[in-house]
């Protein structure tokens, strides 16, 4: 019988049945899959990390380091669960892990005996060997035996969510003293959320067989969770651990939304939290801590509170005759209540020889548990006490060596707990996160009514500061039984291992190793073993390290310190952090407004930064890209064009000084620019390299419209931003990003105007609309702009309609081009286009480039100041010493050039220090009938016609080439002005 | 990190870019010569403690906010509109 008639915080009537290991078995709901594998008297339930020792529950709680199980099977398959977390339902289907072939002949429990070769440092030390056997023989076989649980290596098919919230109290812990704060402040006012990691909420009120006001623990707690749950201003999240503190009253909270039903349609599995508080309660209660004695990882070897849990709350306990190993008076109350349910107590085993506790049992005063026998399930301890050892039959074995305030969550903004030398233990500093105060157990009050009271203090202090009033509350009426404990960390002497982190496999011989060799702070003696670095980070084994420590090097634990506690407090899955940041949603998409006619039309889009824009546009019988690419980038040449050029960033600047505010931030002058014109610009950053380049067309003599490229759109809006706000708000301008308002197309080639007398009411010629000329056209009733700008060297126009209207527009020049022998053209083409015609994009100005290397140096007004003009005129920014922007070709027909491919004297070794330069921008150019090139040649526009060796070491190609000017086509630009 | 925007209120620091030093608001005149702006744009203190800082509401309001904040704890002393704080100092 392990699971006791009556009683517990379970539903008898609901029996649920569940798998472990393949085997099935029976529950009950409110079970968790450690008390229901307890009740089906379960107690291996796997092998631990690195000597694959038999383990068995150990704890109740959060703090388990044992019980880790895979949840589930494939894709939904959950590695790493604490069985002591786990809610049990209907199906569960749970593994044990690191067992190789089964849990109860595991093969590589060799590696226990092995452990001489395991301990401490081992993988520093084996490091030193030959390299080649460590990769090949070592890491192989160690990632075989050493670990914990397996992804299941398919796509996670659970979905995740984020959330936001805010309050002015975080209560963090639901047990008494946070019960008691959250009600207090909330009935003060103040908008409560109250956070527990439990499924139901009370802390160890649920635990513990002791009263409030006269009726059990765990029924005050329910009443008091409703009297909570009633009011408007609290917010209750159970299954909600907060992981981390941040700055500024920010805190990580992960919800466990689904973990516990069997049908979780629609439902996330997790939620990842940001709250905001205005205050906190770290009302996180404390985690009992274990003695090391030799064997101590058995089977059957428990924290005397986890008993205490499983008997009263879930009616378990897989104790018939009971052990209890402590060194405070609190482990007498697990042989209490558990001889209550009428668990025979073999012994109680005291450290101390002053204790004074009454029991209907036998006690063993100034004793030490020394021994284990039972592999895989202890079966008797053996005890010395000053008159000899003994040898006592058990089946379980309890153990208490105090408590440690829960104070990780205190310590996240790199503050360091204080030693309380009254309880032995850390206990968290007020205000270490700002705003937060610790109560209960948390700041070491370990009673029932000193829990009630410190969150009621605690709450009473933040309503104050809050400017509230402090509403009458009568405390609760409970025990408060005080705390005696006599230190105890270790049991000295014998030849065996005594554990201090049970996940990670560390034992008081590990820091003993750590300390001989040298490794004596508490930062390098963790690292060194590993101790508190796996899952649990060390919840059970922190302190117990310290306190070896402290011993070895003849100090207090107060002046050993702790490892820095970081958040997470619990492992969080990166799933549930990047809540749907998957696929699509990683990123957002900005459509263009022909996205729909182009995708009618086949085009495969390509992304820019967060654009999808047409590559090409392929015809029945294309069988290669280079194919409609070509045939676009010569259909622009022959006849006509056209694509959407919506993505360029365009800012309406207006105002009484805006023609001053754009003669400030580009390097030409623009106040000059008359009404109804465009004007070419160039903006440098202030450290003299080229920002980005664009158009300012002037609508008004106020009003002036820009462009910018769809790279650097919101990187120039920005800077405008900072030139109007910080540099100079004297100056009379406003200006907005109007990119996602206007659809814009080009229309490029020879017979562009002839299509755009089609369309428009008003007729247009080469008088009254020149090149760079910019107005206001109708289409039928709707009113667009015009602009004669050409990115492709054509003789060609740009036409911008509202946004609405872009897909009618879109459609509407397909059909005239169409009558006019053109059509769209693609990314690929456009790219070409510029290319042969020299024109620049972010390739070329990447950010280390002057307005002098690319062949602009007289853009740079010398009549007026500009953004980055003083920086730009510095000795070594311009010149012969520089890589200046030249155009290549082969000189045989033929030769490939390749992107990113460098330059080299003719015949030149190429190694980086005889390199002269790179290729920024290659292509096929179909109108010359080979590759050409864009480049940065050192000396370059000195070096026409010289010949140089174009090497890409990477795929092995060299093509000699002739340096030219960049400008591959109409170098007089009579094709623009036609 | 929260940052207390003076038009939008407190809001979480993912709303706002870090932009640089405060030290950004002094440019140079026009004729003050290229050591003057070497210095505006490369020299730069590092103190651990208080640091003028550059922030821009980028999430929000589009403002540039001029910060003073303790780099050792995060801490924001405080948050002006920098438009406010140069127009103050014309
Ligand atoms: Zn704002």
């Amino acid at each position: 019988m392990t699971r006791f008639a009556d009683g517990g915080l379970i539903e008898r009537s609901q029996q649920i049945p569940f798998n472990f290991d393949g085997r099935s078995y029976l529950g009950f709901s409110g079970d968790t899959l450690a008390s229901a594998l307890l009740a089906n008297d379960v107690r291996l339930i796997g092998r631990s990390f690195k000597y694959h020792r038999p383990r068995g529950i150990l704890t109740a709680g959060s703090e388990e380091p044992n019980a880790l199980m895979t949840i589930g099977r494939g894709s939904q398959s959950d590695p790493n669960v604490r069985a002591t977390m786990q809610e049990l339902y209907r199906g569960l289907t749970s593994a044990s892990q690191n067992r190789f072939p089964s849990l109860s002949f595991d093969l590589l429990a060799i590696n226990d005996l092995m452990a001489p070769f395991f301990g401490a440092g081992f993988y520093y030390k084996t490091f030193m060997w030959p390299k080649l056997f460590w990769e090949r023989v070592y890491e192989p076989l160690i990632r075989r035996a050493a670990g914990l649980g397996a992804l299941s290596g398919a796509a996670d098919e659970a979905s995740y969510d984020k959330a936001y919230a805010h309050c002015d109290l975080l209560v963090i812990g639901a047990g008494p003293a946070g019960l008691m704060a959250a009600t207090l402040a909330a009935k003060g006012g103040l908008d409560v959320i109250l956070a527990d990691e439990d499924f139901i909420l009370g802390g160890r009120l649920n635990s513990e067989r002791v009263e409030v006001d006269g009726k059990p623990a765990a029924e005050w707690a329910v009443d008091a969770v409703k009297a909570l749950a009633a009011m408007p201003n609290v917010r209750l999240m159970p299954r909600t651990t907060i992981t981390g503190a941040y700055d500024g009253g920010t805190y990580g909270a992960l919800q466990w939304v689904s973990h516990h039903l069997a049908e979780r349609e629609g439902l996330p599995l997790e939620t990842f939290w940001r709250i905001t508080s205005q205050r906190t309660i770290l009302a996180s209660g404390a985690i009992e801590r274990p003695i090391a004695f030799a064997d101590n990882d058995r089977p059957g070897v428990m924290m005397a509170s986890a008993l205490r849990t499983y008997a009263n709350r879930f009616a378990v306990t897989p104790a018939k005759r009971l052990s209890i190993f402590t060194n405070n008076d609190d482990g007498y109350r697990t042989a209490t209540d558990l001889a209550a349910r009428g668990v025979e107590i073999a012994c109680v085993v005291d450290t101390r020889t002053y204790a004074a506790v009454d029991g209907d049992f036998p006690v063993l005063k100034g004793a030490e548990v020394v021994g284990i026998s039972g592999r895989r399930g202890l079966n008797a301890i053996v005890v010395r006490t000053a008159s000899g050892t003994r040898r006592i039959a058990t089946d379980c074995l309890g153990v208490s060596g105090g408590w440690n305030p829960s104070v990780h969550l205190s310590c996240h903004l790199n503050r360091h707990p204080v030693w309380n030398p009254d309880i032995v233990a850390f206990v968290a500093t007020d205000d270490a996160v700002p705003g937060m105060l610790a109560a209960g157990a948390a700041a070491g009050g370990f009673s029932t009514h000193a829990a009630f009271q410190s969150g009621a203090a605690a709450a009473a202090i933040l309503l104050r500061g809050l400017g509230r009033k402090v509403p009458r509350l009568p405390l609760p009426k409970s025990e408060d039984a005080p705390y005696v404990l006599t230190p105890f960390w270790h049991v000295q002497g014998g030849g065996k291992r005594a554990w201090l982190d049970f996940q990670n496999d560390v034992t008081t011989k590990d820091v003993k190793l750590a300390h001989q060799e040298n490794f004596r702070s508490v930062e390098h003696m963790k690292r060194y073993t590993t101790l508190g670095m796996a899952t649990d980070q060390g919840k059970t084994a922190n302190i117990g390290a310290m306190a070896v420590m402290a011993e070895l090097t003849g100090r207090v634990i107060a002046d050993v310190g702790t490892t820095t506690y970081r958040p997470p407090y619990v492992p969080v899955a990166l799933g549930a952090l990047g809540a749907h940041g998957r696929d699509k949603g990683f990123a957002p998409e900005r459509f263009i407004p022909s996205d729909a006619l182009a995708r009618e039309q086949g085009a495969p889009m390509v992304e820019a930064g967060l654009w999808y824009r047409p590559s090409w546009f392929p015809q029945s019988g294309d069988t290669h890209w280079r194919q409609s690419c070509d045939r676009e980038v010569l259909m622009v040449r022959k006849t006509l064009g056209i694509t959407d050029v919506s993505t360029l960033g365009k800012i309406d600047l207006q105002g009484p000084d805006a023609a001053e505010f754009l003669d400030r931030v580009y390097s030409n002058m623009m106040s000059s620019l008359p009404v109804g014109r465009i004007r070419y610009g160039l903006m440098l950053r202030e450290d003299g390299m080229v920002m980005d380049d664009g158009t300012v067309a002037r609508l008004d003599k106020t009003h002036f419209l820009i462009t910018t490229t769809t790279a650097a759109a919101g990187q120039v809006m920005t800077h405008l931003d900072f030139c109007a706000q910080v540099l100079w708000p004297e100056l009379d301008v406003n200006f907005i990003s109007i990119t996602d308002h206007w659809a814009q197309f080009a229309v490029a080639g020879p017979n562009s105007r002839v299509l755009l007398n089609d369309l428009c009411a008003d007729k247009i010629s080469n008088d009254t609309f020149p090149y760079m000329a910019a107005g206001e056209v109708s289409i039928g009733h709707l009113k667009a702009r015009l602009f004669r700008l050409s990115f492709s060297g054509e003789h060609a126009y740009e036409i911008a309609v509202p946004a609405r209207y872009g897909d009618a527009l879109a459609r509407e020049l397909d059909r005239l081009a169409q009558q006019h022998h053109g059509g769209w053209y693609g990314m690929e083409a456009l790219n070409v286009l510029r290319i042969e015609k020299g024109f620049v994009t972010h390739a070329e100005i990447h950010g280390r480039v002057t307005a002098d290397d690319i062949g602009l140096g007289r853009m740079v007004s010398a009549k007026k100041d500009c953004i980055g003009k003083v920086a730009s005129q510095r000795p070594g920014l311009s010149g012969q010493d520089r890589e200046q922007l030249v155009g290549l070709k082969p000189v045989v027909a033929a030769g490939k050039l390749l992107g990113g491919a460098h330059l080299f004297n003719l015949g030149e070794n190429p190694v980086r220090t005889n390199d002269q330069g790179y290729i920024t921008s290659q292509c096929f150019s179909p109108t010359l009938g080979h590759s050409i090139a864009q480049a940065f040649l050192r000396n370059g526009r000195a070096r026409t016609g010289e010949m140089v060796d174009v090497v890409d070491l990477l795929r092995g190609v060299k093509t000699t080439c002739e340096v030219c000017p960049p400008v591959f086509i109409d170098p007089e630009g009579r094709r623009l002005r036609g | 990190m929260r940052i207390d925007c003076p038009l939008c209120g407190c809001r979480d620091s993912r709303e706002f870019h870090y932009r640089g030093t405060g030290k950004l608001m002094e440019r140079p005149a026009a004729d003050a010569g290229a050591e003057a702006f070497h210095d505006y744009i490369y020299m730069r203190e590092n103190p651990a403690g208080v640091n003028c800082e550059l922030w821009f509401h980028e999430m929000g309001c589009r403002a540039w906010l001029l910060v003073e904040r303790d780099v050792s704890s995060h801490e924001f002393l405080s948050v002006r509109l920098a438009e406010s704080v140069t127009r103050g100092k014309q």
